[in-house]
């Protein structure tokens, strides 16, 4: 009984209730995205087609993939903003980075160490994601934003201080490099200066792998009555409270799962460098993937998915007009934040694209629909 | 005395982060949007100073002026290019294109100008700094003329707020946007001066807190923007004494952890003050509480 309710005051939920395929056509096009991605790069690297700077982003890509989808958890589905992503990405780098050196000499197979590290560095994020998940509980829009924004900058900041050695097997750390006990020790986070020595086991297979997973987990939520519950609570708290949701526990359950997932990408892309400074993870990594996931579609995950992909490819390949780069870059997320939104403009382009498309007149009207309430969901 | 020289310095970066903060938190009154190219205006407003005083040889009050009208005028027209069209759209995509718009400066900045860092010229280059308590403490005028701005600019900004007909009626449009239309209010018109008033405080903020901190990168403006933004949701987002409070605190925190606890750990400390402030009173200091209907 319950569960009807729910479905009918989420008007997404409503739509999942009618057609139910509309869950596997977004999984089948999100996993169809990641393996064809997969597969022609791989082709286009074997065949020579894609250079080396290129080939060297290929982790980062799937890492900025993964996060643009687990980022759509929280701005998505349960329509918070968030502003620290990259302090969960970074406690799970570290922390992974950590692992990875103190079990990696004793165990040989090299999978294993990839895979234990993350999955410690989901851990770490998650329980990092579960304590600031706490003071967001009582807050709404624009202040939790702000709690987002501080802790990721408080993240930023410890990590500018401590100090991880291993001294003969033992692991030792301080707030202070001057501290003893740590100036002899093998040196594996170092401050400011970061992880040096890390050896780099990410590869472009574990960046697939981790996509996979990470799609595989929120778009399992997205469906689950937990996904509904939460996206009923973001399209009326009110009403769902009134059915005897519990709002806290929602809440919580979208942003820790987004955090452990965010910890987990961390963790490959901190594999990924044999250095990794703290600086990386700082407010505008949260911006970066926030822009994906608004470019890509708020709540649309395989939209996140391409934007994310495209916007660190991008980049790269205008290398050679470094100066213009990036003001280009501002001027065209400028540009299409106000095509898209802009109520008049938005009309006049779909009035255009259906005169270029006369036979999908009636999936384009679809469109619109979904589009509008992605909008609800984000305001 | 050690704890009053950081007082007074506390008192005086304080000042710089509420006279940015009001930037914020008048435009979030009025117009419901964090507006992140702000610290990027101080940072414009920095540069122009600069060459008025470096190149064309400028008197730096008149600089400053400068600075003022410039950045006055780019506030209007980034309301005007970039938030107008969005406005009613919600609050993400206002956001992601403030982001833009600050890309979009500091790039424009970065093009310029260049990436290294130019030295700024005190405003008070001239002036002697005070020695009290038989010269244990000094007192830069750079201090005491901030924290003299900071007091001028409140009570004036205080009275135009409450006594004017074009400050009642920005007042009229953050409370109602609707209702304040069909009073007659133009709204357009207000939120346009809300940001001219913001951007041209930003200007001042930029010479007076370079003239304390003289290195000037297009990417100056970027922290004391995210520190005066914390400034005023600390005080109560959308109130203009909250703004004032909050970026005194703010300041003052920020000094006394830097000289007593961490140079490293100051900002750490900064937003986790903030954090438990928010934990206690959820919509700041002087916030307003929001009640919800159905």
């Amino acid at each position: 009984m319950a569960e009807r309710i729910l479905k009918n005051i989420s008007s997404r939920g409503l739509k999942n209730a009618l057609k139910g395929n509309d869950y596997r056509k977004e999984a089948t096009i999100s996993y169809a995205i990641l393996i064809v991605g997969f597969i022609l790069l791989q082709a286009g690297a074997a065949t020579g087609l894609i250079g080396h700077n290129l080939q060297g982003q290929f982790v980062p890509i799937c890492v900025y993939c993964s996060l643009a989808v687990s980022l759509n958890l929280v701005v998505g589905i349960s329509g918070e903003l968030s502003l620290g992503h990259a302090g969960f990405m970074a406690v799970g780098a570290f922390s992974g980075i950590l692992v990875s050196r103190i079990i990696g000499p004793s165990l040989a197979f090299e999978p294993a160490v990839v895979l234990i590290s993350m999955l410690f560095g989901a851990l770490m994020a998650a329980a990092a994601g579960f304590v600031i998940g706490i003071p967001i509980l009582g807050l709404r829009g624009d202040y939790l934003a702000i709690v987002t924004l501080a802790f990721g900058e408080i993240i930023r900041n410890l990590m500018n201080v401590l100090y991880f050695g291993l001294d003969n097997g033992r692991l030792r750390f301080a707030f202070n490099h001057s501290i003893e006990g740590i100036e002899n020790a093998d040196r594996i986070i170092t401050g400011a200066i970061g992880a040096t020595g890390t050896k780099t086991m990410a590869t472009f297979t574990w960046g697939l792998l981790l996509c996979l997973f990470t799609v595989f987990v929120v778009l399992n939520i997205k469906n689950s009555k937990q996904g509904r519950a939460i996206m009923s609570i973001r399209d009326n708290r009110i009403a769902g409270e009134s059915i005897g949701l519990d709002v806290r526990k929602y809440k919580l359950m979208a942003f820790v799962v987004s955090a452990a997932l965010a910890g987990m990408a961390g963790c490959l892309f901190g594999l990924n460098y044999s250095t990794l400074v703290p600086v990386k993870f700082n407010f505008n990594t949260s911006v970066l993937i926030l822009v994906f996931v608004v470019l890509g579609g708020v709540g649309n995950i395989w939209g996140g998915i391409i934007a994310a992909a495209l916007l660190t490819v991008l980049p790269e390949a205008f290398r050679q007009f470094a100066d213009y780069r990036m003001l280009t870059y501002a001027v065209v997320l400028i540009l299409v934040m106000i095509c898209t939104y802009n109520p008049t403009l938005k009309a006049r382009i779909t009035g255009i694209w259906s005169k270029i498309k006369p036979f999908k007149k009636q999936s384009e009207s679809k469109g619109k629909g979904k589009n509008k309430k992605g909008r609800k969901g984000a305001a | 005395m050690t704890l009053l020289t950081n007082l007074i310095s506390g008192l005086s970066l304080g000042s710089v982060y509420a006279i940015i903060a009001l930037g914020y938190t008048m435009v979030y009154g009025i117009s419901k949007m964090l507006n992140f190219a702000h610290g990027d205006v101080i940072m414009i407003g920095g540069y122009m100073s600069f060459i008025m005083t470096m190149y064309i040889g400028m008197n730096g009050w008149l600089a400053m002026l400068v600075a003022m009208v410039v950045c006055t005028l780019l506030g209007i027209m980034i309301e005007r290019l970039a938030y107008r069209p969005l406005r009613g759209t919600g609050s993400l995509a206002v956001l992601i294109t403030a982001i833009g718009v600050s890309y979009f400066l500091q790039n424009i900045a970065l093009l310029i100008w260049g990436a290294n860092p130019k030295m700024f010229t005190s405003l008070f280059k001239g002036m002697k700094p005070i020695h009290a308590a038989g010269g244990q403490l000094t007192i830069t005028p750079e201090s005491i003329f901030t924290i003299l701005a900071n007091v001028v600019i409140m009570i004036l900004l205080t009275l135009f707020v409450s006594k004017t007909k074009a400050g009642k009626a920005m007042r009229a449009v953050s409370e109602d946007n609707g209702a304040a239309q069909l009073m007659g209010i133009n709204v357009n018109q207000s939120i346009s001066l809300t940001f001219a008033i913001g951007s041209g405080l930003a200007a001042v903020a930029g010479v007076l807190m370079l003239s304390t901190y003289p290195v000037l990168m297009p990417t100056t403006g970027a922290m004391p923007g995210i520190k005066a933004f914390t400034a005023a949701v600390f005080g109560g987002i959308g109130s203009i004494p909250g703004a004032m409070i909050g970026g005194l605190i703010l300041g003052i925190i920020e000094i006394f952890s830097r000289a007593y606890i961490s140079t490293e750990l100051s900002d750490a400390i900064v937003f986790a003050c903030l954090i438990i402030v928010l934990l206690v009173k959820p919509t700041g200091l002087l916030g307003k509480k929001i009640s919800e209907k159905v």
